[in-house]
């Protein structure tokens, strides 16, 4: 059970953190920019919301198997077909949970509205300056939520990872489908613990978030 | 003598902007009109945070900013901006907001201790940017745009989003200002009692046009501008203070050969001080009066008629024997103008019952 919890932390950690430093310019853009593709990226980015898991998990199972098309770019870049592997858990992870993270983030940014980039750019600051020393420090309660958001959702996350990554022990195999390998092979006792901690686990994620992002605020008003 | 010059053609919004102008390398100039003549626009471009089809700004002969396919971007430009809203960083305490712009810059002409003296800050410099009056933070949003090292300073109406009380806090901050800063500031403003308190020169604006330019003094008289028309019309004179009576609590002072007494003392003697006088205290004589209690009794001579509401006339007066000196406006009813039978040219004597001083010196 602890290699199960150890490998689903590890995904959902390095899944956030891609997702952050792909995110974060993505939202950026997506709020800044007056472009009419800006709303076709939009919603690409929003269609994992709607989509089912396993037609998301289709397209990245075809894409990555060894005859797929990714699966041949990185292959002329010398990496191994990513289907079946971790590092393809953490591909259809961020992009699954791309919407749950850019969206806050986005959101934040607007909310900040142009004017403080405008009084950074009349104290001397660069675009670049001005982006990492008021735009995130004012987007920081967005940040937090997409962050949380993206961790929370990529524990969860269940539909996907069973398409692309089946249910390999320490490589793929993470709680969600852990439960359903217990309930299958009829194993009720573990599936109650892992479903009970998965259960005080969301929990505590919606609380946390909730405590910080208000302390956060009250801290900017 | 190098000068500030502007020019900036463009759509914004429903109208066309088409404005030029100059300004001095020192004092305040205010650029004064209706809210939407495009005032704030042209701070905007000057800032460089936009850009229309045309635009030409330079500071001085070696500081071009714009130009035909020129463009200095914003964060390059050496203004400070302060804005109608202070704008303050929430996620810095006031100290940070203040050392945010003074970081990025190389010079240190403007001491950061100076600054906060001036605008009275010392106190606020621990307290976050959220827990501040308005008065508190625009004062701060200055101070910020004064240590960021400006060779221009922009101001865009930074009273307006006041109360009254607020308001009365902060201009003698503002004027203060106006004595110790050596460089120059365009300051919009829609209130004109703003901008005879502060100003030096006017560039009154008009849906995107300029109407007129020029100093404060003699823009506010001019019969064919519609400042001197208002019911509550008043001149300014910039005058230097050439006496001290102790017996009498008196100050005299002169301006192009008249005289004006004004109780208290108003300053050193050979400084300059701003004079307001209210179309409302001017009254006129036709005879020089002799037993009267108004001290300023003043010759001159009537140079135009204003009009105004239905029974009350505005009078434009040239102070001097020969109506040369400097303009005075005074508010009379019909009636007056008939009985004494004034008309151009009439030699009168102006009795004037109040005169403000305005904070405001000049170099």
């Amino acid at each position: 059970m602890g290699d199960i919890l150890g490998l689903t932390v590890k995904l959902a950690t390095i899944s956030t953190l891609v997702l952050l430093v792909l995110g974060t310019p993505l939202a950026w853009w997506l709020a800044n920019s007056r472009h009419w593709v800006k709303e076709v990226v939009a919603t690409v980015v929003a269609l994992p919301l709607v989509l089912p898991p396993t037609v998301l998990g289709f397209y990245l199972l075809v894409a990555m198997s060894p005859e797929g098309v990714l699966s041949h770019v990185l292959g002329c870049l010398g990496v191994a077909p990513l289907a079946f592997s971790f590092s393809g858990l953490v591909v259809g992870s961020v992009i699954y949970s791309l919407p749950f993270v850019v969206n806050p983030i986005r959101n934040a940014f607007e909310a900040s509205g142009v004017r403080p980039m405008e009084v950074a750019s009349t104290l001397r600051a660069s675009p670049l300056d001005a982006f990492f020393t008021v735009a995130l420090p004012l987007a920081s309660p967005g940040l937090l939520t997409g962050a949380i958001l993206g961790f929370a959702h990529t524990v969860g996350e269940f539909g996907v990872v069973l398409m692309i990554g089946g249910s390999i022990p320490g490589e793929t195999k993470v709680l969600s489908i852990a439960i359903l390998d217990y309930v299958e092979t009829l194993q009720w006792g573990t599936a109650y613990r892992l479903s009970g901690v998965m259960l005080g686990f969301s929990f505590l994620v919606i609380l946390a978030m909730t405590v910080l992002e208000k302390r956060l605020r009250r801290h900017m008003r | 003598m190098s000068r500030i010059e502007a020019c900036f053609q463009g759509r914004v919004g429903g109208f066309d902007l088409d404005v030029a102008f100059t300004a001095p390398e020192t004092g305040v100039t205010a650029l004064f009109g209706p809210s939407g003549c495009g005032k704030t626009t042209i701070l905007r471009c000057i800032a460089g945070l936009e850009r229309l089809r045309y635009g030409h700004f330079s500071l001085s002969a070696d500081a071009v900013w714009q130009d035909n396919g020129y463009f200095l971007p914003s964060h390059r430009r050496p203004v400070g901006y302060v804005f109608q809203e202070a704008s303050l960083f929430p996620h810095v305490s006031v100290m940070g907001n203040l050392c945010f712009g003074m970081r990025r810059s190389k010079n240190r002409g403007i001491a950061f201790d100076d600054v906060v003296d001036l605008l009275g800050l010392v106190h606020l410099l621990d307290r976050a940017s959220a827990g501040l009056s308005g008065g508190e933070r625009q004062r701060v949003a200055i101070g910020r745009a004064l240590l960021s090292q400006p060779r221009l300073l922009l101001m865009d109406e930074p009273l307006s989003a006041l109360d009254r009380f607020s308001k009365d806090d902060i201009l003698p901050y503002l004027e203060r200002l106006h004595d110790a800063l050596s460089i120059p500031v365009i300051y919009v403003s829609h209130d004109i009692s703003e901008v005879e308190r502060l100003a030096d020169r006017l560039v009154l604006m008009q849906e995107g046009r300029v109407v007129a330019a020029g100093p404060i003094a003699t823009l506010l008289s001019k019969p064919d501008l519609p400042f001197a028309r208002r019911p509550d019309a008043a001149v300014v004179i910039d005058a230097t203070v050439a006496e001290w009576d102790a017996i009498y609590g008196l100050t005299r002072l002169t301006a192009a050969g008249t005289d004006f007494l004004v109780p208290g003392c108003a300053g050193e003697v050979g400084s300059c001080r701003r004079l307001r006088i209210a179309a409302g205290d001017v009254s006129l004589c036709r005879v020089a009066p002799t037993q009267t209690s108004i001290l300023n009794v003043l010759a001159g001579r009537v140079l135009a008629r204003l009009p105004g509401d239905d029974h009350q006339v505005g009078v434009l007066l040239g102070l001097g024997r020969a109506g040369e000196g400097v303009h005075l406006i005074a508010r009379i009813s019909k009636k007056s103008w008939e009985v004494l039978a004034l008309d151009v040219g009439t030699e009168v004597f102006a009795q004037v019952k109040g005169i403000a001083l305005t904070d405001v010196g000049l170099e």
